[in-house]
Order: structure tokens, then sequence, then C-alpha cells
């Protein structure tokens, strides 16, 4: 099973080698390898169907429970299925579509990858695993709704993508920590069994929404739904693998996965009837004010996802039921719809619904496919579309809560899908076909087999519902926790109010086909609303963000060097004189301390007196002079604490850099008091603030007893290992010998920087710089 | 005496300090000498000062028979000393180029990457 999913991403890093292979005639030979997957799952049927879970454990991390652990039950065997099948088509159809496209093999790269990670979402029993593969279908979403990176459209539409579904991802990964933090584990299967003290955990409430997050953002559930319609930038297969078919019903199959271990409770039921109630109404209404085809079908996909999550919120068995034969049907159908889009944009190189129509005369096959396609999503008996309303309709009727409002709004939504999937599958193949599409050629038959095989599938399981009812359907409701052994699908229920119901939705759904027509006036009238959509919302609050963040950038990264220093200075004053404060005990031992002498109080007395000289002088040879008093004043005090190495070493470097500073500075302008009195004071108090600190903290340290360990260590050790007197030596050049070697190449990298700068000649630019620069103060002077 | 040491030290930091934060490049590298000096007098002066002991073995001995300073904190600073003389001596001939190309001395005249402001 892992050879399975890691065929995806081999396929995808082959193609970087041998990618040419693929570019020409031969690109449909890509194909073969979701064929041979489908094929590899297609034989797992019969076990599940009979009730078997095939399990997979590799061990990856095992000492943090993450392990790639694999599950195969009817739930992922049907996602599998269709990641696998509709993945094959989709991978012929691009042959055709993008014949001779620049970067096809590119493309085959990001698919294969994307087939891979999705088919691992599904399979994976391990919540790590499950967020690594779903951060991994977003990426490669990423890719493939930026394909066209040469639009920027493209470009933005793919950003916005990768930043909803990404924060859904970081969404998923805290539901994950949550939930290993009440169980214990990451596994699912595991979890599954502690059902109960998931649910009585205080924490379970912020478990269930954070996975909603995931969840909603992945399958475009309001007010997350908007990147959706944005995806529709990306090639049209895309479209119809992932943003149909596939990748957006990660989020649904998110839900019904953890349904057995969430579900069941107020919040969560409730939570997702309201969420996906609002979003199939919502988007279904949108669907009436679009005539891009994409921008009809990308609404309608977010309905439809809508009307899923509003099942799996019902959490009956029939609900249940009706939500695994609407995956399928919806499957069936969207991707036949999309790839017969892709068809007529392909060809006629437009996609507007007001100047399409007729098309059936050019491509009767495809025509076909979309009529067929289109009565499917319409629930017209006899295709599959039909069963999954009338169980939708049913399982909505039979839930225990708000029957009325729910049944009003579902109802209303298939109309206005009904709608929505006769606009796109039968008005472009009816009525007179316009002038400007007269000399429009058919597309091969590698274009239009995998719609017609999609769509004949739709009618083909309609009439024969028992095809799928044992192999498919059953195994899923039993994956979901329910009982599927009275299950029996068929396409007569019955003369009652359900059939009734589905009479209506049809009659009145064919009526407003017949009365509205797409306009570009109705997309006008959408527009006037957009101010107040989420997208627009979202937006703003994104503004509002970068603009927050600009003014806290440009408040600390001001590019003032000084400002920097303060606010290290001010916070290291705060926090240390906070703790200070209370902490300090002013315990000195007197008798611990050195005896003062004279001289030495002397010598102070001159340090005192050259800092401050340095500071307040105003010349700036008498800074650097009172400097080099400093210097050798302390200086002398290492030489009256023992220390003659650092006299000696204080006193040459000391001279050293003010004759460095003297040769250099003479040419530099006069030494200008820069800032105003305010300014001085407040830095005065600042910095003196700071040295008080540094002074009890001083000390703080020298009431404390010291260890010289280390010092001793040496000592014991100079003559006898190294033979060396001198300890401060011995240590430099013997025991630290190699630190040593480090600070002389510091040196002499700095001594290079040094005569690199000395000697560098100035470049023609700045010598003119230099030069007007003279000139305007020469002026200025005059 | 370590009374005034620390003292000494925190004047040293205080008034390293508030030269950083002036505008002119020379004050700001007067500012890190003086800091330089200060946190070299602390390390020195944490490692507790021992008066006329220093850390030498006698001449016919093998290892110190009397007391002797602690000559850890003296290799420590003797190459931060060393360290800081390469870098006072970049800054300072850095500030000169600094000065030839711009002209100037003020550090707020320089705070702009572009080569036109």
């Amino acid at each position: 099973m892992l050879t399975a999913i890691l065929t995806g991403f081999i396929f995808s890093i082959l193609l970087v080698f041998v990618g040419k292979f693929f570019k020409g005639k031969l690109s449909i030979l890509a194909s073969v390898v979701p064929l041979g997957l489908f094929l590899y799952f297609f034989q797992f049927i019969a076990p599940i169907a009979d009730g078997e879970v095939i399990t997979r454990s590799f061990q990856w991390i095992p000492s943090f429970g993450v392990d790639l652990d694999f599950k195969l039950d009817g739930l992922s065997l049907l996602f599998s299925l269709m990641i696998t099948g509709i993945g094959f088509l989709v991978f012929a159809y691009t042959s055709s579509y993008l014949k001779g496209h620049e970067y096809l093999d590119r493309f085959y790269g990001y698919l294969a990858a994307f087939m891979g990670a999705m088919l691992g979402l599904v399979l994976s029993d391990n919540m790590i695993t499950l967020f690594v593969f779903w951060e991994l279908t977003s990426i490669s979403s990423f890719f493939l709704i930026g394909f066209n990176n040469t639009n920027p459209a493209s470009r933005k539409s793919a950003m916005t993508a990768l930043g909803i579904t990404g924060i859904g991802g970081l969404l998923l990964l805290a539901s994950a920590l949550l939930l290993n933090n009440i169980t214990g584990t990451y596994s699912i299967s595991e979890m599954l069994s502690m059902s109960e003290a998931i649910r009585g955990n205080e924490f379970y409430a912020v478990a269930v929404l954070l996975l909603f997050g995931a969840a909603f953002t992945k399958s475009a559930q309001f007010p997350f739904h908007f990147w959706l319609p944005g995806a529709m930038k990306a090639p049209t297969p895309v479209s119809t693998y992932l943003h149909s078919a596939t990748m957006v019903k990660a989020g649904i199959y998110l839900l019904m996965r953890f349904t057995p271990i969430l579900g069941g409770e107020n919040i969560w039921n409730y939570t997702l009837i309201i969420v996906g109630g609002i979003t199939m109404l919502y988007s279904a209404i949108h669907t009436l004010f679009r005539t891009d085809l994409k921008g009809i079908l990308a609404y309608s996909t977010i309905s439809a996802l809508g009307i899923l999550v509003f099942l799996i919120g019902l959490g009956t068995e029939e609900a249940f039921l009706a939500a695994a034969v609407f995956i399928i049907v919806h499957a069936l159908y969207k991707a036949t719809l999309f790839l017969v889009t892709g068809i007529i944009d392909h060809q006629t190189h437009t996609r507007d619904v007001t100047r399409l129509a007729g098309l059936n005369k050019i491509m009767l096959p495809v025509g076909i496919a979309g009529i067929l396609a289109a009565i499917s999503s319409a629930g017209i008996p006899p295709t599959i579309g039909f069963i999954g309303k009338e169980l939708t309709y049913e399982a909505t009727y039979h839930s225990e809560t708000i029957i009325i409002i729910s049944m009003i709004a579902i109802v209303l939504t298939k109309i206005l899908l009904l709608y929505a999937g006769f606009v796109a599958g039968i008005k472009p193949f009816t009525g007179k076909l316009p002038e400007e599409h007269k000399n429009v050629k058919a597309p091969g038959p590698i274009m239009w087999i995998p719609p017609v095989l999609l769509a004949t599938l739709g009618l083909i399981f309609g009439i024969a519902p028992f095809l799928i009812e044992g192999a498919l359907i059953k195994p899923v409701v039993t994956a979901l926790g329910g009982d599927a052994s009275e299950i029996h699908l068929a396409l007569w229920h019955g003369f009652n109010l359900i059939f009734i119901l589905s009479l209506i939705t049809i009659g009145v759904g064919t009526t407003l086909y017949f009365i509205i027509k797409p306009s570009e006036k109705l997309v006008a009238v959408a527009a006037r609303y957009n101010k107040i959509s989420p997208e627009n919302i979202l937006n703003l609050i994104n503004k509002g963000f970068v603009q927050f963040s600009n003014f806290w950038t440009n408040f600390f990264q001001n590019g003032y060097l000084r400002n920097y220093i303060s606010i290290i200075i001010l916070f290291l004053v705060v926090i240390v004189g906070y703790i200070m404060i209370g902490n300090t005990r002013f315990v000195i031992d007197y008798n611990s301390l050195s005896k003062i002498t004279v001289y030495e109080i002397t010598t102070t007395l001159i340090l005192i007196a050259g800092i401050f000289y340095t500071v307040f002088t105003e010349s700036r040879l008498a800074a650097v002079a009172a400097m080099g008093v400093v210097g050798l004043s302390i200086c002398l005090i290492f030489v009256f604490y023992s220390a003659p190495d650092l006299a000696m070493t204080q006193f040459s470097i000391d001279t050293l850099t003010v004759i460095l500073f003297v040769l250099v500075l003479y040419k530099l302008p006069k030494y200008l008091k820069l800032s105003d009195y305010k300014t001085r004071v407040r830095d005065g108090v600042l910095s003196s603030v700071f040295g008080l600190i540094i002074t009890v903290l001083a000390l703080e340290v020298l009431s404390e007893p010291v260890s010289k360990q280390v010092g001793e260590f040496y000592a014991a050790n100079s003559y006898v290992e190294a033979h060396g007197k001198n300890v401060v030596n011995v240590i430099l050049v013997d025991f630290r010998g190699a630190d040593t070697l480090i600070e002389v190449s510091v040196l002499s990298i700095a001594a290079v920087g040094v005569f690199g700068l000395m000697k560098l000649r100035l470049k023609m630019r700045d010598r003119k710089r230099y030069a007007d620069t003279t000139l305007k103060q020469e002026n200025k002077e005059q | 005496m370590e009374i005034l040491l620390a003292l000494m030290v925190g004047i040293l930091y205080g008034t390293g300090i508030y030269m950083m934060l002036r505008r002119s490049m020379v004050k700001l590298i007067i500012g890190i000498i003086l800091l330089g000096n200060g946190a070299n007098l602390l390390i020195f002066l944490l490692g507790r000062i021992t008066k006329g002991a220093p850390p030498i073995i006698p001449g016919d001995s093998k290892v110190f028979v009397e007391a002797f300073a602690d000559p850890v904190p003296q290799a420590l600073i003797l190459t931060a000393i060393v360290i800081s003389f390469g870098l006072q001596s970049f800054a300072i001939v850095l500030v000169k180029r600094a000065h030839t190309v711009v002209r100037t001395d003020d550090l707020d005249e320089m705070n702009a990457t572009d080569e036109d402001s």
C-alpha cells in the first residue's frame, strides 16, 4: 500500500529526468500510472465488501507515536477509487487538452504528486501522517492553480488558496495535538475505541471546532468558500480533478472519518447542519448570477459540498447513506461537466454561457455527455442522480430537528442546482449555433471519451444500482459506524411525499431554466454585494494586518542605531531592575574586601576624570587623549592586582588605538553637538540607570561564593603538563591554543579589511559626489 | 577597593552607552571602547581580585605553594582586549572611509541604504 501511495511521488520525481519523453506524442502514456493504481485498488472491492479492513504499518518516528499507518476500509476505498479512476481519465484528457504545451511534463509531475498526496490522505490511519499528506495536497494544489504563472490573477488565486487551506492545515495539526493530549495516541483506529473519553473531555468542543476549521477551509464551506471560484484559474483538468472530484472532498472525508469518533454531540451536528445549510443555499443562489461556465460549476460544487456537510451533520444512517451515494453522484456528473466545459473552452475559446448554443451540431458525443450529466445533476430518473436526490430528501425528512427549515433549504438548493446543471450541461448544446462558432472544429476522441464514459457510468449506476450497492455504498456506511444490512438502493421508492417533492423540484427547476437566462445584468446585480462578501472582508483584514506589521516594523526597525540601542537597554533596565527590586540584599562583607591605598585612590580619581572628560569635552582630539588616559588607568589597576600580562597588553593596545584615532581623525569635520538638550538628558538618565544596575549587579555577584576549580586545574597542570610557568600564557598558547589560533585569524581578517579600506581608490561616481559635496559646502560657507 | 571598582564599572558602562546613543560616529566608537573597558574590568572584578600574587609559578617549584590570582579571567580579558582592538581599528578606518564617501559624521544622514539619499 505504501508503494501505491509513493508511486505518484516517484513518478513525479522521475518526470524531472525523463520529462521530455512525456511531452510529445507519448504523453498519453502517463495515464498508465493512475490506471495501474486504479486496478490495484479495484481488486480490494471484494474483500472490503466482505467486511475486511486492510491495514499496513511502517515505523517512522516511533518515539513520538508517529508511524506510517495505513488503513483501507470502505470509506478509504471509495475515495481511492475516485482518486485513481478520475485521475486516469484526467491524465488521458490532459494529454490532448494541453497538447504540445511547453511545460506538459511539469503539469503531469504536479498532478502525479497530488494524486500520491491525496491517496496518502485518505489511507492514513495516523493523524500526523494525515496532516502531512493534507498539507501536501494544499501545496500541489498551489502549483496547479498557479500553473499559468505568467498570469497575475492566476498567481493571486494560487496564493489565496494556499493561504486558506494552509491555515486549515494548521488547525488540523492543532486538533491532532489536542486529541493526542486527550487520548495519548495519534492513531485514528485507537481513538475510535476511546470515543467516550474524548466526548467527556473538557477540550472536546475545542478539538471539534479546530477539526471543523480544517474541513471547512479545505472543502470550501462558508465563509471560507471564496478560494474555490478563484482556483478555477487553473487549467480545466485541474478544476475537474482537484476542485470538484477529489481534493475539495478531503474535508468531507475528514468529517466522515471522525464521525464515529467525535460525532453525535449537539455541537458537532448543529454546527455542520448550519454551516452546510448556509453554504449550500448561499452558493446555489450564486450560480444564478454567473455567466462563466467554470464560475457556475465552481459555485454548484461548493453547494454540493455544503449538502454533504449538511448530510453528515444530520448524523442518521439514512443521511450517511445519502452522503455516500451523493459523493459518487457528484463526482460523476461534476467531473463530466468540467471536462465538457474544458472541451468547449478548448475548441471555441470562450466559456461565456451567453455566447454558447447549438454546439451539438459540431461535437455530438460531448453534447450527449453534457446532457446526461445535467440530467443526473438534476436528479431526473433513471440516472443515479435521482437516487441520490431521493435519499437526500428522505434523510432530511426523517431527521429529528428543524425539519421544515431543512426541507425548504434542501429543496431550494436542489432546484437551483438543477438550474446550474442545465445551464452548464444543456444550454451550450441546444438552440441555434451562433455565427462566431460556425468554424469550430470537433475535439479528438481522447478528449471526448472521458466525459462520455463518466456520464454513461452515471446512467448505468442509476439503472442498475446494485452494482455499487454492495461493493461501495454499504462498506462506507459501515465505516461511518452505521448498520448497512438494511440498505437497498432502487430507483422506485413508491408514490409518497418525497416523490412529490422530487417532481416539484424538477418542475420548478426546469421552469426556472426557461425563464431566467444567464446575462451580464445578473452578474452586475451580484457585483453590487461584493463589498460585504466574506472574500472582501477577509481581504480588508489582510490589508489591515499588513499595515499593522508595517507600522510595527517601522517603529522598531527605524534605521536609527541609537533607537535600537535605547530600546534594548531600556528593556534590559526594566527587566533586570524589576527582578532586582526586592531581591537585592546589599550585604557586603567588609572584611573580605581588599584594603584601599593612596595610589589606588589616585588612579581611580584619574580614571573618573578621564571618563567624564572624554564624554563632555568639545574637542575630538581631547576626547581621544582622555580615552587614552582611561585605558592607561585601567592598565594600572591590572598592575596593582596581579595581572602583569593584562597590563602589558592593555598598554600597547591602548597606545595603538589612540595613535590610529589621531592619524585618521584629523581629516574629519568639527566635533558637532548634534542632539538637543532634551535628548541628552533623556539618554543621560537611561545610561545612568543602566550603569547603576551594572554596579549593583557586580556587588551582588561579589557577595556570592566563588568557585576557582578551573583556575586551579590550569595552575596545577601548567608546569607539569605544558612546561610553562606563566599560567595565563600557557592557557592561551597551549590549553586553549586552537582558540588563540582562531583569534589570530580574526585579527588578520580585520587587518586585511583595514588595509583594503585605506588603499581602496574611490570609484568615479564617489569621486564626483565627493567633489560635488565639497563644492556645496564651500558655497554654503561663502 | 571592590566597591570602588564596581562603581568604576558602572560609570564605564553608563558613559559607554551614553556615547553610543549620540549621533556622531566618532562618539559611537568611543562609546564602544569605554563599554569594552567596562566589560573587561567587570570580568576582572568578578574573578575576585588578589594583590601581589600574579599567576606565575615561582622559579624553582612546579606548582603554586602560596595563594595566586585566578588565571582564567585574565586569559579571557587578554583575548578580549586583543579582539576589541581588531574591532576598533576596523571601525575607525571605516568611519574615515564613510566620511570620504558621504561627507558626514552624522549617523542620521547615513541610515538609508539607497545611494541617492
